[in-house]
């Protein structure tokens, strides 16, 4: 848990991201901003689209441009903003100070090289450790994400790796470096609920002994419930709500979380007779919003929201929502 | 007693592995062994288990795709478990499937009404009036706009694709369909339009489901009853209240336990979850005795040594666990009480 710190390791203010493809402009990310400080966990959730993906991989680089454009904002690296730095130095900074698990694990580990070679050579680039600090640094992490017989197996290829033990490869190459902040998409999805628990152990453990920042996403509001200290809801490419998990989860406001919150079925507990659903689909990202991104789902929808697009306002402490219906304001009256 | 609808009986399903200059069969991938089960007419039966626990392959043999290693199958009092492919064809429009993936299950060259329309040309004699009257009859049970019939699949949202794949199972009005993780490569605000839609047909057309899928919480919603795998063979099967309330087997107990409730209150206090150590044994080379033993944080000195019998350890719940060996269901000879429609695994229930 963050104490004392109040520090913020990453801070991302007004990022903008829009593809430009043949048939126009995506806009798949408006206006996002952030914080996380160290030690802290921030979920993300959102539906599949919602610009979770693209947001995370613009902070530090990582989307090819054409057809992405990071149009606006600041991605401050303790002060240091990301947007402005020499590719090298962005280079630099994602095998050290950023560490990124990615959705799709066998994308990112390169086939043609042993799993050991491919967390060595980071360490031994960024920090500066000689061929036998890095192999014992290697087992160690390797060790640390459950990889039974670590030192036996830094000679495998990726593929010689069950789906489950390449996500926790791509975890230690994530972890090589002690990085500063951690960026996980979509972790554990692939994995099934008895490997995701050994997982989530792990960076709960990774958390408080290093005091690393973690953003989180995921679609698993379990998940979320279970590790997160703040959440941030993501729909057509904007935040529209953000608190603690606690308020987030027992006093919703956004009629978008409150919808997602009910339509998930749960192990125990009371069982709904019928699911909740959301109808209707999810909005296309064509322009800049000029509305609200969820109007045509929501069920309080009134005029003002297809006319103008809500911005994030405060209803209670650290807790912010950026829709009209006045129902989403009613416990707190925060800034106007 | 309702009679059930499909049964089936110590089902193998062995994949040879080849190996070698010669491509000699070296040892068989053991992704089914040994499974029974029946499945009540118009009730849903879950199928859980981990990734690679040979789900898929269950209800694929169940529904024939395969010619199968061993056992029997039953459905629609039709025993179907050596019959020839050819001889199959009758059959067909009995049971359906519906698949994981609707972007993959759909041919992208076809227009909806096309997708939908063959197997109404494949098994029926209709006309082509007929039949386009009966492609928009089923474009609105599953609540798709009749003018998107001249659409292809790109043009639709994942969970409108899945609702083709639905639609085009339906045509040939089947008893029986065996959804193989129908809603998992869906957001999770499609899955519960899917889920109610499969639902409402079932209620609507007295469907009969044998639902397989990794999401416990889903398949708590869904399901009547519920069947836990593991490597191959049930460890479990319950109605579904039993299943989630009172587990029988340690894999079900830590399955259940792992899974993450949507509630930081709950998750603040769990803390007694069971996290298993170590990954799941593969099915080419299972341990010896109990499959779970590897894992298993009960295991004891029996474990290793005697695969534990699949076994009706209360009424109408099974487990395949040597923690209830001592428990002897009233009588050791083979019974078929109201509550239970299943029979003991190995042996013949043919007369
Ligand atoms: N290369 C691209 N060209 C055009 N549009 C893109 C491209 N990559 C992403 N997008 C669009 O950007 C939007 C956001 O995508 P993103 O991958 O961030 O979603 P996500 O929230 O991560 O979803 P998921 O949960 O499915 O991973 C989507 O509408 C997507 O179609
Ligand atoms: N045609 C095949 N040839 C050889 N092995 C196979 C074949 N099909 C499946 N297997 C193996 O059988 C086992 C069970 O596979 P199956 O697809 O049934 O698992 P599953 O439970 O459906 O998993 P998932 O949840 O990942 O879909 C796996 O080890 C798989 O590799
Ligand atoms: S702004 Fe309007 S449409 Fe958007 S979520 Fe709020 S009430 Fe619904
Ligand atoms: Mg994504
Ligand atoms: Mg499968």
């Amino acid at each position: 848990m963050p104490d004392g710190d109040t520090r913020n390791v990453l801070e991302v203010r007004g990022l903008r991201t829009v593809f430009e493809t043949r048939r126009g402009e995506v806009h798949a990310v408006n206006s996002v901003s952030f914080e996380v400080k160290p030690g802290e966990l921030l979920g993300v959730v959102g539906e599949s689209g919602s610009g979770k993906s693209v947001t995370m991989m613009s902070l530090v680089g990582l989307l090819p441009s054409p057809p992405a454009e990071v149009r606006e904002g600041k991605v401050l690296l303790d002060g240091e903003d990301l947007l402005q730095v020499t590719p090298a130095r962005l280079r630099d900074i994602r095998g050290s100070d950023v560490g990124f698990i990615f959705q799709d694990p066998m994308t990112s580990l390169n086939p043609v090289f042993t799993v050991g070679f491919q967390i060595m050579e980071p360490v031994r680039r960024h920090m500066g450790l000689n061929k036998k600090q890095a192999r014992a640094r290697a087992i160690e992490l390797l060790e640390l994400v459950g990889i039974p017989g670590a030192a036996g197996r830094l000679s495998d290829y990726p593929h010689q790796f069950s789906g489950g033990m390449r996500q926790r490869v791509m975890i230690a190459i994530a972890l090589a470096c002690d990085p500063k902040v951690l960026i996980a998409d979509e972790p554990t999805t692939a994995l099934d609920v008895t490997i995701q628990a050994q997982i989530l152990e792990i960076i709960e453990d990774l958390r408080s002994k290093l005091g690393m920042a973690i953003v989180w996403i995921t679609h698993d509001l379990g998940v979320i419930a279970g590790i997160a200290d703040r959440v941030a809801v993501m729909y057509g490419g904007q935040i529209v709500e953000h608190a603690e998990v606690f308020p987030l989860f027992n006093d919703p406001r956004h009629p978008y979380t409150r919808a997602l919150l009910k339509t998930i079925p749960t192990v125990s507990g009371k069982r709904a007779a019928k699911l909740q659903v959301i109808e209707g689909q999810p909005p296309m990202l064509g322009a800049a919003p000029t509305a609200c991104a969820f109007r045509d789902r929501c069920p309080l929808a009134f005029e003002r929201c297809h006319a103008e697009n809500p911005q994030r306002e405060t209803v209670g402490p650290g807790h912010d929502v950026a829709c009209f219906h006045p129902l989403a304001h009613t416990a707190k009256e925060g800034a106007a | 007693m309702t009679r059930p609808l499909v049964e089936v009986r110590n089902l193998k399903m062995h994949f040879p592995v080849h190996a070698g200059i010669l491509r000699r069969q070296v040892g068989a991938v053991k992704a089914v062994d040994g499974v029974s089960f029946d499945i009540v007419e118009g009730e849903t039966l879950g199928l859980v288990g981990e990734s690679g626990c040979g789900k898929s392959t269950c209800g694929r043999a169940v529904l024939r795709l395969y010619d199968i290693t061993d056992g029997e199958i039953i459905v629609d009092g039709r025993a179907i478990g050596q019959e020839s492919q050819m001889s199959l064809r009758t059959m067909r429009p009995t049971m359906q499937m519906v698949f994981q993936d609707p972007q993959a299950s759909l041919n992208p060259r076809m227009t909806v009404g096309a997708i939908i329309g063959e197997p109404l040309s494949e098994h029926t004699r209709m006309s082509r009036a007929e039949r386009i009257a009966r492609v928009g009859e089923l474009m609105d049970q599953v609540g798709l706009n009749r003018t998107f019939v001249n659409r292809y699949p790109h043009e639709f949202s994942g969970g409108q694709r899945q609702r083709i794949g639905i639609a085009r199972a339906l045509a040939l009005n089947p008893k029986f369909i065996v959804c193989d993780e129908p809603i998992a490569a869906l957001d999770v605000s499609i899955q519960a339009q899917v889920v109610n839609l499969l639902e409402e047909l079932q209620g609507r057309l007295g469907l009969t489901y044998l639902f397989i899928s990794h999401d416990l919480s889903m398949v708590r919603h869904i399901a009547d009853r519920v069947a836990v795998m593991y490597l191959g063979k049930l460890v479990e099967l319950a109605p579904r209240d039993a299943l989630y309330d009172t587990p029988l087997h340690p894999y079900t107990e830590a399955l259940l336990s792992a899974v993450p409730e949507p509630d930081p209150a709950k998750a603040g206090q769990k803390r007694d979850r069971i996290v298993l150590q170590g990954d799941v044994p593969s099915p080419a080379n299972p341990p010896d005795g109990c499959n779970f033993s590897t894992r298993c944080p009960r295991v004891m000195e029996v474990c290793s040594r005697i695969d534990p019998e699949f076994r009706e350890v209360q009424p109408g719940h099974w487990a395949a666990c040597h923690l209830h060996d001592s428990i002897r269901p009233s009588g050791t000879t083979r019974r078929h009480t109201e509550a239970t429609t299943m029979v003991e695994p190995n042996k013949e229930s043919n007369p």
